[in-house]
């Protein structure tokens, strides 16, 4: 075996040395902002203050976890169907289903209040009819609704992935031995393609815990979530030591929760999971 | 089953594109309003390029694209062969855990835990650091390192490593190895990446919103200040122009990827 070479041994250097400084150091600072005061000294009163943000945190994982629910209502059968498509189709229909993710968020945020505010484009279609209009905005529905839209993409995508890799024999296998077609869906492909929901499930709820754009729009301001909270600490120097405790709080939950998320598939390897 | 499908795709496709669809109609509408549709126009388009405030955005985005993207492929590319070929296996879970990092984490923490950042090195006297264009070339050179290396390293990963061997054996340095044999090798990683770092910083809000000063904007941060309290319809004509350039931009990369490779397969699944 031949030695390494001096490249070889020190490329990634620049690359650890970058990380250390801009991903490892920043949150360091993240701790201890959370456990200072705006004096520089320790203090565990940022912890214990959280308490009374329960409500929002609670708001927050209802919120996102709604609208993952809805997202696999309504992701897992149009994965399914695309994937049982003409292989050319499907290519076309990947990119279609790529192109809002390529799309900034707060473009497509601004874009569905377009239609749902109060001027928008529903209202002044329900007015011409006659009908009397429909405040959305500002509404939790709104919210989840914004969140849907937005993400939904994002977990189709992992599901299609790992469903358009499944040998096809097995649904032939179940429809040889009796199985109807909503039976296959549910009793062959749906556990087979588990690592797929689950990468979805993260790529959906970690982005919708973690707004804020979609309710400052979408919320009419009437919903503090999460992200929020944080933005609006982080406005006003006096108050980053609350904002970085709530940040750190979220961040152990998130990194709890997807770490109990990856547990569900045996095989992770991390396939099919990292689409942009 | 089949039925249901055929209403199922198009329905849930013409929902998903419903509202940009609406936003780039209306951007053509000369009355600035929703409620009807008064006749074709560029109004809006002239009044977006009638702000200097817009143009100077623009400038910065596509400054920061170029300049952030190029410093991760650069740093990324190197990265990724120093990773592939660690020894020590510890050392690369770990490299590799901490470069996820910011993959994994929400944008917003990522965002405030490198604004802290900044705001403890500014506290410190002889660093000449403040919120603008070189905190967001950092932080937009960081969140795009992650993207890059996941699009190179499988490559460095699947190539064999014989070819390598039979170069050195030839009498070619390591160091001309690398630049003659595994650089080339690599390229389609390297191009997609650099262009995923492009497209991933022209993009970024969340994380801009945190590191940037109000003297320096960029696109999505001039559109969130612009859209604060009023809906203005020039910004559905610049995010018209936004959707329009993202349209161009994925057909050439697509265009890019079928003349570069045989196969359209794709590194791990990154697009």
């Amino acid at each position: 075996m031949r030695k390494a070479s001096f490249l070889e041994k020190f490329s990634a250097v620049p690359h650890i040395v970058w990380i250390l400084l801009f991903v490892v150091a920043p949150l360091i600072f993240v701790a201890y902002f959370a456990f200072t005061d705006t004096y520089g000294k320790f203090t565990f009163d940022n912890i214990t203050m959280l308490s009374s943000y329960a409500h929002i945190f609670l708001l927050s994982v209802c919120f996102a976890l709604i609208a993952t629910a809805i997202c696999i209502l309504i992701g897992y059968p149009l994965a399914f169907f695309i994937s049982q498509l003409k292989p050319k189709t499907q290519k076309v229909l990947v990119v279609l289903l790529m192109l809002p993710m390529w799309i900034s968020l707060l473009i497509r945020t601004y874009s569905l209040m377009a239609i749902l505010d109060n001027g928008g484009l529903l209202n002044s279609m329900l007015e011409q009819i006659g009908l009397a209009k429909v405040k959305i905005v500002g509404t939790s529905g709104a919210v989840i609704l914004g969140m849907v839209y937005d993400f939904l993409p994002y977990m189709v995508l992992p599901i299609y992935t790992t469903l358009s890799k499944l040998d096809k024999r097995y649904f032939e296998a179940a429809a040889d031995l009796g199985c109807s077609g909503t039976k296959t869906l549910f009793k062959v492909a749906f556990p087979l393609s588990m690592p797929g929901v689950v990468s979805g499930i993260t790529m959906v709820f970690v982005p919708s815990i973690s707004t804020f754009y979609i309710s400052q729009k979408l919320g009419g301001g009437s919903f503090d979530l999460i992200g929020d909270t944080i933005e609006r600490h982080f406005q006003n120097k006096s108050t980053y030591n609350i904002g970085a405790a709530v940040s750190l709080v979220m961040m152990i939950l998130i990194l709890i929760s997807v770490a109990v998320m990856n547990r569900f598939t045996d095989e992770n390897e991390g396939e099919g999971g990292i689409i942009v | 089953m089949k039925t249901l499908s055929r209403i199922y795709i198009p329905l849930i496709f013409l929902l998903l594109y419903a509202p940009i669809l609406v936003v780039i109609i209306f951007s053509f509408n000369s009355a600035g309003s929703l409620n009807h549709f008064d006749s074709f126009s560029l109004h809006w388009y002239k009044e977006l390029f009638s702000d200097a405030k817009a143009l100077t955005a623009l400038k910065n985005s596509l400054y920061l694209a170029v300049v952030s993207s190029l410093i991760a492929t650069l740093i990324g590319t190197f990265a990724a062969f120093g990773i592939s070929r660690m020894k020590n296996r510890h050392l690369k879970t770990a490299v590799m855990s901490v470069t996820n990092v910011p993959m994994m984490n929400p944008d917003i923490v990522t965002g405030v835990s490198m604004m802290l950042l900044f705001v403890a090195a500014m506290s410190v006297p002889f660093i000449p650091i403040k919120f603008g264009r070189a905190t967001m070339l950092i932080a937009h050179t960081t969140f795009s390192l992650p993207y890059v290396i996941l699009s190179i390293l499988p490559r460095f990963k699947q190539m064999d490593r014989s070819i390598c061997d039979a170069a050195l054996d030839l009498g070619c340095t390591p160091t001309s190895t690398f630049f003659r044999i595994e650089l080339p090798m690599v390229l389609p990683g390297i191009i997609s990446g650099l262009m995923l770092g492009f497209t991933l910083s022209l993009d970024d809000f969340v994380i801009s919103h945190f590191v940037s000063s109000p003297d320096f904007q960029t696109l999505p941060l001039y559109i969130y200040n612009q859209t604060a309290h009023e809906v203005k319809y020039s910004m559905y004509a610049l995010c018209s122009l936004m959707v329009f350039a993202i349209l161009i931009l994925l057909f050439l990369v697509n265009f890019a990827g079928s003349v570069g490779k045989k196969k359209p397969k794709t590194a791990g699944g990154i697009k």
